[in-house]
């Protein structure tokens, strides 16, 4: 498609913040002509980055992400930046300063969220391939809503230089893609140590810890007790079935303090993203608004540039981390994360992945989740783990509820990625 | 939660916002804090964990050496037109004082 093409068809499901109209090839490589959209949180030099916020509404990236500078020496055609939602703090795209992104299946739906654009982008066949980042299932989540495949890799595997920063302990950038090869061929092409980034690992840090054996474990208790839908129950056996076809030996695990990952996740994300946002202060770069004295200045600012969930977060990380809640709520989640993360390990050393439905329903109506911040939380209760320990986890397409696409999830240890890609070419037939 | 001590949190986060949605957000974080505060009672303490844990799956820290710097300057521009204010190869801010 050209960038015209592109713009006609996204008229009706705004996957892109921007189309751009000088996309280019960047030369011979492994990902030569391959057209591939990034998500508005990763800066692109002379190009705008917004993070789908008011504040960074006319902020122009001075440099390339590292994933940006690699994907150019593969050869790619980067052709535009994709909506998310503000500052990825979401699970619908809903909160984009820019409008919501549409569902391809049926533009009455969320396409998911926060990486909405970049999965509706594939989904739609606008573009081959897209990066997108996952905090808590942005990645994953979106991907499962539209049909496609979403990869989260290990934390620390791809590079993070040039990543507007939501939760640094747990933001990931990954792959969105129509394929497990693809999602392979991507991440082969954006993994790696960066000097600018010492969170990276190389290829060696995380040695297997068993040989891979074709063994699936499944939280059965954990998956059922968690309030899915008919349509993703019955659809998640069906897939349990079809490994088992596939040759693979599928085992009941039980993790006690899996139920907490979430609990956990929704007081280290604001806490975070407390700090992490501090840095929108109306001096150095985005939105200023001018207040009475310098220090009015900053709250004008910060409360004309952030949306409403981006305040809410903010405060709510405020009041977890203050003096006398903080031992409560923030230091008894840094302690559970680090219990759930050695029970995931212990897990890998029985089996080689983890399998869990994506989300609990497929896509919802726009608007239908939007009263209640709660609710919109719980839908990330299936993905939410693998950012909590770092470990890798891909959603796969695994069939329609209506016209509705479902996905499942792979988890598997830290490092582990090359299990997620056999198991899910075997799952899709490649 | 109440409205007042959330205008304060948001006094404390330097974001400005109205009455109502202090009000507002005060019930939200109630239902909010009542689902996260589930950890609390679950036990959790950073001392149990142990070191068997702590040695089947280090936490390491990464540092590297200073040094190594990019060419000094050729981020100065593109950065510095990021700024809403600047004065020459400053940012230029309010008077403090």
């Amino acid at each position: 498609m050209t960038p015209e093409e592109i713009k006609i068809k996204d008229k009706d499901i705004h996957a892109f913040l921007e189309v751009f109209d000088d996309a280019k090839s960047y030369g011979n490589g492994i990902l030569s002509g391959k057209k591939i959209s990034i998500k508005d949180n990763m800066l692109f030099s002379s190009h705008k980055a917004s993070a789908g916020s008011k504040m960074l509404e006319n902020f122009t990236a001075p440099y390339d992400a590292t994933v940006v500078k690699k994907i150019k020496e593969a050869g790619v055609i980067i052709v535009g930046r994709t909506n998310m939602d503000e500052f990825a703090m979401g699970s619908s795209t809903e909160n984009s300063a820019y409008g919501v992104t549409k569902n391809p299946h049926d533009v009455g739906r969320v396409a998911g969220g926060t990486s909405g654009g970049a999965a509706a982008s594939v989904a739609s066949g606008m573009c081959d391939m897209a990066l997108g980042s996952d905090t808590g299932g942005s990645i994953r989540q979106p991907a499962a809503f539209c049909g496609v495949v979403g990869l989260k890799p290990t934390y620390g595997r791809v590079s993070r230089n040039g990543l507007i920063s939501y939760v640094s302990s747990f933001d990931q950038i990954g792959t969105v893609t129509k394929t497990v090869s693809d999602a392979e061929l991507l991440y082969n092409v954006i993994k790696g140590q960066d000097p600018l980034d010492s969170t990276t690992i190389s290829d060696d840090t995380y040695k297997p810890s068993r040989k891979f054996l074709k063994v699936i474990g499944i939280p059965k208790k954990f998956v059922e007790s968690e309030g899915i839908s008919d349509e993703v129950r019955n659809n998640f056996a069906e897939a349990v079935e079809k490994f088992k076809s596939l040759g693979y030996k599928i085992k009941e695990v039980e993790l006690p303090n899996l139920k907490y990952a979430l609990p956990v996740y929704y007081i280290i994300a604001p806490a975070e993203a407390s700090s992490n946002l501090a840095r929108f202060d109306g001096v150095k770069y985005g939105l200023h608004k001018e207040g009475i004295d310098g220090i009015d200045d900053y709250f004008e600012t910060r409360g004309a540039g952030f949306g409403r969930e981006v305040r809410r977060r903010i405060i709510l990380g405020t009041y977890v981390l203050s003096s006398g809640y903080y031992d409560e709520y923030y230091g008894k989640a840094v302690a559970a994360r680090r219990l759930i993360t050695a029970e995931l390990r212990s897990l890998f050393e029985e089996v080689d992945m983890m399998l869990t439905p994506t989300t609990p329903s497929p896509a919802w109506k726009v608007g239908e989740k939007s009263k209640s911040p709660l609710e919109m939380y719980l839908e990330d209760i299936f993905t939410v783990h693998a950012n909590i320990s770092g470990c890798p986890a891909i959603s796969l397409p695994s069939g329609l509820a209506g016209k509705l696409p479902l996905g499942i999830e792979l988890t598997a240890d830290l490092g582990r990625e090359d299990n997620l890609f056999a198991a899910g070419k075997d799952f899709m037939g490649e | 939660m109440n409205k007042e001590k959330v205008l304060n949190l948001a006094k404390l986060a330097r974001i400005k916002i109205s009455d109502a949605e202090a009000e507002s957000l005060s019930h939200e974080f109630d239902s909010i804090l009542d689902y996260v505060g589930q950890i609390k009672n679950a036990g959790f303490k950073v001392q149990d964990l142990g070191l068997k844990n702590e040695e089947k799956f280090p936490i390491r820290n990464v540092l590297r050496k200073d040094g190594e710097p990019h060419e000094s300057g050729i981020y100065t521009e593109g950065i510095l037109a990021q700024a809403p204010a600047r004065d020459g190869n400053y940012i230029k801010v309010k008077k403090i004082l």
